[in-house]
């Protein structure tokens, strides 16, 4: 049907076309699945943040940034910015200096690597909704495990952690480092393993001893891979739900509420679609904050190097 | 010297092992609890060792539970999803990688620039979008908002673009078409990181939470995490119930990493690398 149409085209072109179908058919398969779930609702969440919908019939309007004059001004919502921000502040020093320390001590030439490292790991990979139910009872105010210990210890009067609002983020904090550490762990050993065993040659005969060697060789040469934890850690604590939702719900009262919590609430138990959308931009912002100062660092060490 | 050297080392096993006790006990006191009776689990003083077992709390709970659904829902949307992921990330890894088009730079740009996007920003459209399609509420609509990743395609590409060309274009002068090129050598020759990104799928969907919370609200639907969660807000006082429900869900998870801890960790490193 198409040879009278084709024979116009040199035999260059017509290899032309069919590479472009046949990249084409290659990636199309994804490029779809990809365009219609997750491109198009990334756009329409901008647009989304700007109109006030219910998800009903009634078309949706256009309300300039009234969402997020709205969000702002709501009491809760500043309040989420807070928790989320306090408990990234909690989170992210000890999980970045507790996966160091581990990778640092498995970095050594010891039997049973192997068995420390699935330990170390394997609260990473077990379910949250699970992880969440044994902490909440480990951390149970009157009889549970953790203050039986603190009492023991001498403490006559520990928190009342998940009851109590001041306590509440940071009982969730705990169980986040003890959570994700094993997995930057890993992340710091596979960069341990990159640096080169002459460097730690030359300074033995220079007479360093370990600690010198951990300060001014490994250190130092692991701050590329610092700064990436520094920042992943960061984005994963702006993005929490999970956690707090199957530890606290996100109370007592609003007490450990975070940024997701509230897009969740305001989207699914309130179908306000408009503010939801303008509290999901809110984080879309700060995620692209943190992104642009790890492109900034990445090229700053890319020169260095 | 040598003495030193063993002191530091016995210091290295005593710190090793007190953290990893430390990191475990959560484990413990979770399958030792599931063994208790309800109200023997908050017994004072605390007990580390049980005095009578109570296995039958497995029994009670398999009863008072339907897992066998929830397992299966898991399964299916777990298998599906990693399935419909690494086929379409494979296509697309070897289209940006070995076949020229118009257009191949501007598209993988978009990609680019919407991998640092978190789902948690786009989510609710999307379930707009799924709900408008009629398949709110189903494992289809469950599936499809998680089959498609930029890190699929992203994690594949990468290692597609160490294989080098030279080898398929001796395939091309052989004879063999593009599909021949990918299924015969470069398919194969990708199957590292494939078992990277499977595991990295697997944990994912078989973990996630809020997805389903988001997506599924008829019961014979759940998936193993949301029926645990149903468990507790039912049964908030039986602890030891809720503690053997949670040993449940973790042992499918707990048998596939112990037989693939290698792919795990390579996982890790290369998608930590990646970044």
């Amino acid at each position: 049907m198409s040879g009278e149409k084709t024979s116009f085209l040199t035999s260059k072109q017509r290899r032309k076309i069919r590479n472009n179908l046949t990249g084409y058919a290659f990636i199309i398969p994804n490029l779809v699945g990809y365009t219609v779930f997750v491109f198009i609702p990334v756009i329409f969440s901008f647009v989304l943040s700007v109109m006030s919908w219910d998800g009903s019939q009634r078309p949706m309007e256009f309300v300039g940034l009234a969402n997020f004059a709205d969000i702002f001004g709501d009491k809760i919502f500043r309040g989420t910015l807070v928790h989320t921000v306090s408990y990234a502040l909690m989170t992210v020093l000890p999980t970045l200096v507790l996966a160091l320390l581990l990778a640092v001590l498995l970095n050594n030439k010891i039997k049973g690597v192997a068995i420390f490292r699935t330990a170390f790991y394997f609260p990473y990979i077990a379910s949250i909704v699970a992880v969440g139910a044994v902490w909440n009872m480990l951390f149970q105010p009157d009889f549970g495990p953790v203050n039986e210990i603190l009492k023991f210890l001498g403490l006559k009067n520990p928190p009342r952690w998940v009851v109590d609002k001041d306590w509440a983020m940071v009982a969730v904090s705990i169980v986040s480092v003890w959570k994700y550490m094993g997995y930057y762990m890993i992340v710091y050993l596979a960069a341990l393993q990159g640096i080169s065993s002459s460097l730690y040659e030359a300074a033995s005969i220079d007479g360093a001893n370990g600690w010198q060697k951990l300060l001014y060789i490994t250190v130092p040469m692991l701050t590329p891979t610092t700064f990436f934890v520094l920042i992943m850690l960061t984005i994963q604590c702006f993005k929490v739900f999970d956690l707090v939702y199957v530890m606290t719900g996100g109370g007592p009262g609003n007490a450990t509420k975070t940024l997701v919590n509230y897009i969740y609430e305001k989207a699914f138990t309130s179908w306000e679609f408009g503010p939801a959308s303008a509290g999901a931009i809110v984080l879309f912002a700060i995620v692209l904050v943190i992104t642009l100062i790890q492109f900034s660092g990445e090229k700053k060490w890319s020169k260095d190097l | 010297m040598n003495a030193k050297r063993k002191a530091t080392k016995i210091i290295l096993y005593i710190l090793l092992i007190g953290l990893g006790i430390t990191m475990m006990v959560p484990f413990y006191w979770m399958v030792i609890s599931s063994l208790k009776l309800n109200k023997d689990v908050f017994s004072i003083p605390m007990r580390w060792w049980p005095e009578t077992m109570h296995p039958e709390n497995y029994s009670v709970i398999w009863k008072k539970l339907p897992l066998l659904i929830f397992f299966k829902n898991t399964a299916k949307l777990t298998i599906i999803t990693t399935i419909v992921q690494l086929c379409t990330s494979c296509f697309a890894a070897y289209g940006f990688t070995k076949c020229k088009f118009v257009g191949r730079d501007l598209i993988f740009l978009m990609y680019v620039t919407t991998i640092a996007v978190p789902w948690q920003v786009y989510m609710v459209p999307q379930f707009i979008l799924v709900s408008k399609m009629g398949l709110n509420d189903t494992h289809l609509g469950l599936i499809l908002m998680q089959a498609f990743s930029a890190f699929g395609v992203f994690l594949i590409r990468q290692f597609y673009i160490s294989i080098p060309d030279e080898l398929c274009e001796a395939a091309r002068i052989d004879g063999l078409n593009e599909f021949g090129i990918f299924r015969k050598i470069v398919f194969p020759l990708g199957k590292p990181a494939m078992a990277t990104l499977t595991i990295f799928t697997f944990t994912n969907v078989w973990n996630d939470f809020m997805g389903p919370l988001i997506y599924l609200k008829t019961k014979e639907l759940k998936t193993v995490q949301l029926g645990i969660r149903m468990f507790i807000s039912q049964y908030g006082a039986d602890y030891a119930w809720i503690m053997a429900a949670s040993v449940c869900s973790l042992i499918p998870i707990v048998i596939v990493f112990l037989s693939c801890q290698k792919f795990f960790v390579e996982g890790v490193a290369a998608s930590g690398i990646k970044g």
